[in-house]
Formats: C-alpha cells, structure tokens, sequence
C-alpha cells in the first residue's frame, strides 16, 4: 500500500515565481486499486507522480510504501518498488539499444548490473514470448535498435518493460497523451490488461476524460494542488463524460 | 623505419585513447577534455616507474589507475558540484599539469635506456615488427575486452546512461556512479596510450598531451561516419571502425607530411584535417538543399 502523509512541495520558495504545487496533501492507495488522476493542467498531478517517483523530495510530509518511508530515498533506488511509464515515449526506452538490450535492463531493475552476458537465446526468448502478446510484430525484431520503432510501439513496449519485475506500484503518466488516438487506445488497452494480470497498484495521471472513465476503480480529481473531489468504483460507474467535463468548467 | 609503418604503429598507440574516447564522446556524450591531461599523466606514471625500475608492463597498469583517478576526479566535479563535463574536464586537465610536473620533477624524461613493453616477446629479430606484433596484441585484447565489457549487464546500463538517463534511472541504475565508472574507464585507456606512446618514442614530454583530444576526436569521427556507413549495431565491429578511424587519420597525416608540409605546421594540419572531417557531411547536406 502507498500512502502520501500530508505532502507539500513548493518551487521557487521565497521568489516573485513561488509556486505551491502541492498543499497538505494527503492520499492512500490501497492495494491492487486502479486510481485515475485527473486535474487542469499546473493542477499539481505531475508533481504528485514525480514526489511518488522520488524524482523530487516533498518540503513536508512523507511518503510511505508499505509502511516504509521513502520520501528521501532517490528514484533510482525507489524503481526496484515502482514503476514508471513516461508522458513522452523517447524517456522510457533507450533508443540506440535493442529492444532485447532495453529489456534486458527492465528485467534486472531489482538487482545488480554485473559485468555478465544476459541476452543469450533463453532470455531472447522469454523477451520474444512476452512481446509477442502485445501483437505488434516485434517479437522478430529484437535486434532492432528501439529508436527505429514508432511511439506507439516503444510506449507498447515500455509498459510490457516496466511490469517485466515484479512491482508494488505503477505510476502512468499520461501514457496516450503522445500518440495518435488508435495508438493511444491500444497503449492504453495493455496497460489495463497488465494491470489486471497482474493484480497491480497503478495510478493513472490523464487529460483524457474517455479514458478517466474508461479505466480504474477510482478517480480523483486535484487543483491547487489538493485532491477536491474523489470517486469511489461505485460512484465512478455513475459517471458520465459531461459530468466529468463539467469539473473543469470554471469560467 | 618506414614512414607508414610508423603511421600505422603510432595509430595502434593510440588505438585505446580512441576507443575511451569513443566512450566518453559518443557512447557517454560527455566532451571530457581531461583526456589531454591523463594521457600525458599516463605518459609520465609510465617514464617515473620505469626510472625507478618497475617492469613496463606494470607501469602501463599503474599509468591506468592514474588516469582512472584523473577520470574519477572530473566525474565527481561534474555530478556531485553540478559543474558542466566541459569544464570539470579542463579544470582537471589543468590540475593535472602540474601534478605531471610534480611526479616527473622536470618537463622531460629520455627513456632510451630503460626496457620497453615492446621487445618483451622477442619474437622477431626486427624491433619494428616486434614494436607491430605487441601492440596488435595488445589492441586485439583491448577489443575483446572493451567488447564484451559493453555487451554485458554492466556495459548496456553504461551506454544507456549515455543514451536516456530517465529511462536507465527508472530501471533502477544510479547514474552518478556510471559516469564515475565510465569516466574513470575512458580516461584509464587514455592514460594506457600515454604510457605506450612514451615507451614507443623513447621519452615522456610534459607538453606531449596537448591537442591530443582533437586528434582523437577526428578518429573518432572517421570510425563513426564508418559505423553509420555500414549500418552497424554490434558493438565489436563498431570499436574495429574506431581503430580503422585512428589508422585511417594517422595515415592521412603522414601522408601530408610526406608531401613536405612543414612539421611546425602538423598541428594546423591536424586541426584542419578533423574540420574537413566534421564539416564534409554538412557541406554535403548544404550542397543538397542548394540543389533543390
């Protein structure tokens, strides 16, 4: 279970560009729960996935990880527990290495690099079973570097990359945002397969309100950085678009 | 001895500055400028210990460790301090000739009469091709040993630290101790061509260093253009292109020289060989739109 303990975080404290990006916020996800998070833009729910990420440290509150604070600890350090698929399809892959050299990393996120061979046929193929389920082809073109594929295909391939380790939770950040809309409903069906496969804690950050209603068993909506509205999976099944469109209706 | 041949066995001197320059440069990329400083540092590591009567193969070992800790130096500069590669780079570099100072104690050591790694085998009656047999061997085993390194675990987090740091970070990789590792193997190599050149020509120079990066880069960039020209993905025949890059420049440059440019003008030469290196696929690329 995460839980976030009356979490702020304030950038450019003391200067005229002082922004609280998130206030005394408080939020539990429990386990194996699907939590959509949406919000107007500078609403704070990417500094919310970045304080969970450990790509920032929170100025107050804490960060806890079933039962353990972690609010200090690196990102690197909290990617053995977390796992992240990035807004922008290029962050979550590296593009000169082959998609097998890219899996082999997500494979040992929990341990150690040593100085050892990995990506012999057992691996390849264990890599080849598993790309072959997202059913894009690529299960033959694992030498291929992963720059030379299309955004749809790496945000496919770093979802199946992230979930490769076992998990405690999954942080989406606007994994569609970047792709064209067949891309992006296909991204978005994987990663709701994954999810439910694997019994996994994911919180899902979206602009689009389809999928805010489409996918999860919660969704939250933050501004100014607090969380002001949050639906459960009953009251989130009596939501529609308009409704949902409505939240943002604020002038 | 033969002017090309001379070529070719400097190149092959050279041929493990080029490769931790491949590293740092494309694979890392990171310009690390230290390189002047460490290859002159391994140079001077190589001449003190040989002076003092190490044999010279452990001093080209010890030329390493000094260049891996040159290497460290500007890694830690550059991510603990926050202070961009480029002049972590030059403030070590610069640090560091005056430790090369120090550990010489003068600005020039002749090494003619003290042993070389070179005549260790024996092999052949000629010193030239004994010079030529040691270091294939030694340039085989540094490619083999640099191939395999970046195809294991440890050598895929390297290069995509180079590549996507967001990406290798999400997979659990602390990036600030791979460009230390990286930067500290780069400069390790460098510091081994400083200790072999110095055997080679028979002395240690305080000024040997200088330029050096810029004669390595434009080797570099003749191995890279050749990568990209056969389309290359795995990483041993992409460190082969980085050695043909160095054998490919040195010879261009003997060849000016035996075309009767003026030594006092090698370094001009130098750096106008490695702009007409850079800037031919741009001229190209002009010349293509201009055709439009």
């Amino acid at each position: 279970m995460l839980q976030l303990q009356h979490i702020t975080k304030v950038f450019n404290a003391g200067k005229a560009s002082q922004v609280a990006a998130v206030q005394d916020l408080t939020l539990r996800l429990e386990p194996k729960s699907f939590t959509v998070l949406v919000g107007a833009n500078g609403s704070g729910k990417s500094t919310l996935l970045n304080l969970i990420a450990g790509s920032i440290y929170p100025d107050r509150g804490s960060v806890l990880l079933q039962g353990r604070e972690i609010q200090r600890m690196p990102d690197y350090r909290r990617s053995r527990w977390i796992g992240r698929v990035f807004q922008n399809p290029l962050m979550g892959t590296s593009a000169s290495l082959s998609i097998l050299d890219n899996f082999r990393m997500a494979a040992l996120r929990r341990s150690t690099k040593w100085i050892k061979l990995g990506t012999g046929s057992a691996f390849r193929s264990q890599v080849a079973q598993k790309v072959a389920t997202l059913g894009m082809g690529l299960e033959n073109k694992l030498t291929q570097p992963m720059g030379t594929l299309s955004g749809g295909q790496r945000q496919a391939l770093t979802l199946l990359m992230t979930v490769m380790a076992d998990l405690d939770v999954l942080l989406l950040d606007e994994p569609s945002a970047a792709l064209d809309p067949r891309s992006a409903r296909e991204v978005m069906e994987i990663a709701n397969r994954l999810i439910a496969e694997d019994h996994l804690t994911a919180l899902l950050v979206t602009h689009n309100i389809s999928e805010a209603i489409r996918y999860g068993n919660r969704l939250i909506q933050m501004e100014n950085g607090k969380v002001i509205r949050d639906y459960d999976e009953p009251a989130k099944r009596k939501l529609d678009h308009t409704a949902v469109v409505s939240w943002f209706d604020y002038y | 001895m033969d002017f090309y041949l001379a070529a070719v066995i400097q190149a092959l001197c050279f041929g493990p500055l080029v490769i931790g320059l491949f590293l740092s440069m494309k694979i890392f990329n990171i310009p690390d400028i230290t390189t002047d400083g460490s290859y002159t540092l391994g140079a001077v590591i190589t001449a003190v210990g040989l002076s003092n009567g190490y044999p010279p193969l452990l001093t080209l070992l010890l030329a390493m460790v000094g260049g891996a800790l040159a290497g460290c130096c500007t890694a830690l500069i550059h991510t603990w301090l926050r202070i961009h590669a480029l002049l972590a780079g030059i403030l070590v570099m610069t640090a560091l000739y005056s430790v090369n100072l120090v550990l010489m104690g003068r600005s020039n050591m002749p090494l003619l009469d003290y042993p070389d790694v070179f005549n260790g085998l024996g092999l052949f009656d000629n010193t030239d091709d004994n010079t030529l047999s040691v270091l294939l061997l030694f340039v085989i085993a540094l490619l083999l040993g640099m191939g395999y390194l970046l195809r294991s675990d440890f050598g895929i987090a390297l290069r995509a630290t180079g590549d996507s740091e967001p990406m290798i970070r999400a997979q659990g990789v602390n990036t600030t101790r791979m460009k230390v590792y990286g930067l500290a193997l780069s400069n390790a190599l460098v510091a081994w061509s400083g200790g072999l050149m110095a055997q080679f020509q028979g002395f240690a120079d305080i000024n040997m260093g200088i330029g050096i990066v810029i004669s390595g880069l434009g080797a570099v960039i003749i191995g890279d253009t050749l990568i990209n020209f056969l389309k290359l993905r795995a990483m041993l025949p992409m460190l082969v292109c980085v050695i043909a890059g160095v054998i490919l420049f040195q010879s261009m440059l003997a060849l000016a020289l035996s075309a009767g440019i003026n030594p006092n003008l090698l370094k001009l030469a130098t750096a106008l060989l490695v702009l007409t290196i850079v800037a031919l696929p741009r001229v190209g690329g002009v010349l293509q739109l201009a055709k439009r």
